[in-house]
């Protein structure tokens, strides 16, 4: 759906449980171990300086941002924060809402309708489960400009444009393939003897899979809420193409509006309200990394 | 025996069509938008390709013209030689770097958790409009990177964006530096491999360097095919980064006019929905042939276990 260039693509999860093997720490040479270090602090200063010269300009006066390299903290201010705020038609709290609407409308419908197309391709034996779960894996490679106009013909004759409804109603569809698989290699981790059991006692399939399946899938499903998070927090070109009313605006498209409004010249309102809009994925990532990490640890790599 | 037998094949044959009655309708949501919001977009799209379409009339057939035209397009066959630059430079670069920082992460090292995260968070952002806009300060003609080297003593360096010559390259560095996501995939990877080979290799005198070529790469290999085969894909498809630098217009003289921002600015700006659609299909087909290409050249590097 999104630019996916520059989408973190989520490490699988898979909950196939291997021993650990025994870490192997190289005590090594200790010079090659300093200079690896020196090495890997200085790539990890370089990634990081962006960001904190950011967030440190947005408190500094326009005038001043241009002229500090560094990072020295005096002359802060926070008034690019009160101006950013209502620089644009709506205050900067009404972009917010929209894209908390937005996402939180893609990630109950991602959660939903992926769980359930992954069950079925997972557990249940059915006529075509080939080629349609090769389709579901080739629909993850197909760009997504092949279907852009025609889309927006269809949504537009629904009268859908400037409604949040043609970002949300296509993932209420499991149209991201990419997490029905990853749900798919999920199910197949988890021993098949929990639903027979389940059988065994009569529970038909619907309740095998929300009281069986779901409470396991945890993991996976929270994978897919911090990616579908982020990813569509971070959306541009479907908003751009169908939220062209500025009371509809997500925060991406308010931001690229300081750029035609007071343009290239505040920089500091501008970088105000980029932090802003950076907060809740930072908060994602600090969240997010636990699930992340217990991933890799359950494939057996910690 | 043969009740026996008779009722397990009746089990089997009851059991498989109540999976199917079951089966299509967990499938009901995604059969729905396989039908409604891909393939048959990719048909109609495929039709529209053939036609002259403006959203304010109905489409107009009119053959391969669109096709035609795209042969001669000056801007769009310069937006497929910025598209492809772009590609085969920033993934490679960002790949190999992934892979280097992850073999270096490796090993149970002190501090890893730190780096990984370090690493790891700028791919998150790196394709928010925050950053976008950031990267157009950062490589401005006044921005943070020429304040330094004029610091440094260098009194006219170049402006980065505003440069027809550089622009591109600012675009690729914003998708290195991003190099964190297959970096966790590969540190992944590498954790599967095991440990008792590179005993076995220090044991027969082996060097680093011999041990990453002979069992690093050879192991890793389906996971780098993996991720470069994806990441081509997605390089494509690039278009918030050049957007935003470019203020949405592909320049300096369209410099960074990546192929999906032509595409969206004939089809969305300028409402030629007609061409739009046959750009999209031949995106398709180019992005098919590669995926092609590389499967067949898969051959010859990636090493499959089994």
């Amino acid at each position: 759906m999104t630019d996916l260039a520059n989408q973190p693509v989520p490490a699988a999860t898979t909950p196939v449980v291997r021993t650990p093997s025994k870490r192997r720490r190289v005590g090594g040479n200790p010079v090659t171990s300093i200079l690896k270090h020196l090495a890997l602090i200085a790539a990890s200063v370089m990634m990081i300086y962006p960001l904190i010269w950011m967030i440190i300009s947005s408190f500094r006066p326009t005038d001043t941002i241009f002229r500090n390299t560094g990072l020295n903290l005096s002359g802060l201010t926070t008034e690019n924060y009160t101006f950013g705020w209502s620089a644009l038609t709506y205050p900067f709290s009404h972009y917010l809402i929209n894209s908390a609407i937005v996402v939180v409308g893609c990630i109950i419908g991602n959660l939903v309708s992926c769980s359930l197309a992954a069950y079925a391709f997972a557990r249940l034996k059915f006529t075509g489960r080939p080629i349609l779960f090769g389709i579901m894996l080739l629909t993850i490679m197909i760009p997504y400009h092949v279907v852009l106009v025609p889309q927006y013909i269809l949504f537009q004759q629904f009268n859908w444009v400037n409604t949040f409804l043609p970002l949300i109603v296509p993932k209420m569809l499991a149209t991201d393939s990419f997490f029905v698989f990853l749900m798919v290699q999920f199910i197949r981790g988890l021993p098949t003897e929990l639903d027979e059991a389940a059988r065994i006692d009569g529970c038909g399939h619907f309740s095998i899979f929300t009281r069986i399946l779901l409470p396991l899938m945890v993991p996976a499903l929270a994978t897919t809420t911090i990616f579908t998070f982020i990813w569509m927090w971070n959306d541009f070109l479907s908003s751009l193409i169908y939220l062209t009313s500025p009371e509809t605006y997500t925060v991406p498209l308010a931001l690229r509006s300081f750029l035609d409004s007071s343009g290239q010249s505040n920089w500091g309102a501008m970088f105000a309200m980029s932090v802003v809009s950076l907060i809740p994925v930072f908060l994602a990532f600090l969240f997010g990394q636990r699930f992340l990490i217990r991933g890799i640890a359950t494939t057996g790599i910690k | 025996m043969s009740a026996l037998n008779e009722l397990s094949r009746l089990r089997g044959g009851k059991q498989e069509s109540t999976d199917n009655k079951a089966a299509y309708l967990f499938l009901l949501p995604w059969l729905i938008g396989l039908l409604l919001i891909t393939i048959g977009p990719m048909i109609a799209s495929l039709y529209l390709s053939f036609t002259d379409y403006s959203l304010l009339a109905p489409p107009e057939w009119i053959g391969i013209k669109n096709y035609v035209r795209m042969m001669s397009d000056e801007r769009l066959l310069n937006s497929l030689r910025v598209t492809f630059t772009y590609v085969f430079v920033s993934t490679p670069l960002q790949l190999a770097l992934a892979l280097a920082i992850a073999v270096l992460l490796n090993r149970g090292m002190r501090g890893l958790a730190f780096y990984r995260s370090v690493f790891y968070l700028p791919s998150l952002m790196g394709s928010s409009v925050a950053i976008a806009l950031l990267w157009r300060q950062i490589f401005g003609t006044d921005g943070l990177v020429n304040q330094i080297l004029r610091g440094l003593g260098w009194a006219n360096p170049p402006g980065w964006i505003a440069d027809p010559s550089t622009a591109l390259y600012t675009i690729v560095l914003l998708h290195v530096w991003t190099f964190g996501s297959p970096m966790i995939i590969f540190l992944a990877g590498l954790r599967q491999i095991p440990n008792m080979y590179y005993e076995a290799a220090s044991v027969d005198g082996a060097s680093k360097w011999t041990q990453f070529w002979h069992i690093t790469m050879p192991l890793l290999s389906p996971i780098i095919f993996f991720n470069l085969v994806l990441q081509i894909i997605g390089a494509f498809q690039s278009f918030t980064q050049a957007f935003i630098v470019s203020g949405g217009q592909g320049g300096p003289s369209d410099s960074t006019m990546f192929y999906s921002l032509y595409l969206y600015q004939k089809g969305f700006a300028q409402l030629d929905m007609g061409y739009a659609a046959a750009m999209a299909w031949l995106l398709v087909l180019i992005v098919g042939a590669l995926t092609a290409v590389n499967f067949i050249l898969s051959k010859f590097w990636v090493f499959y276990d089994d």
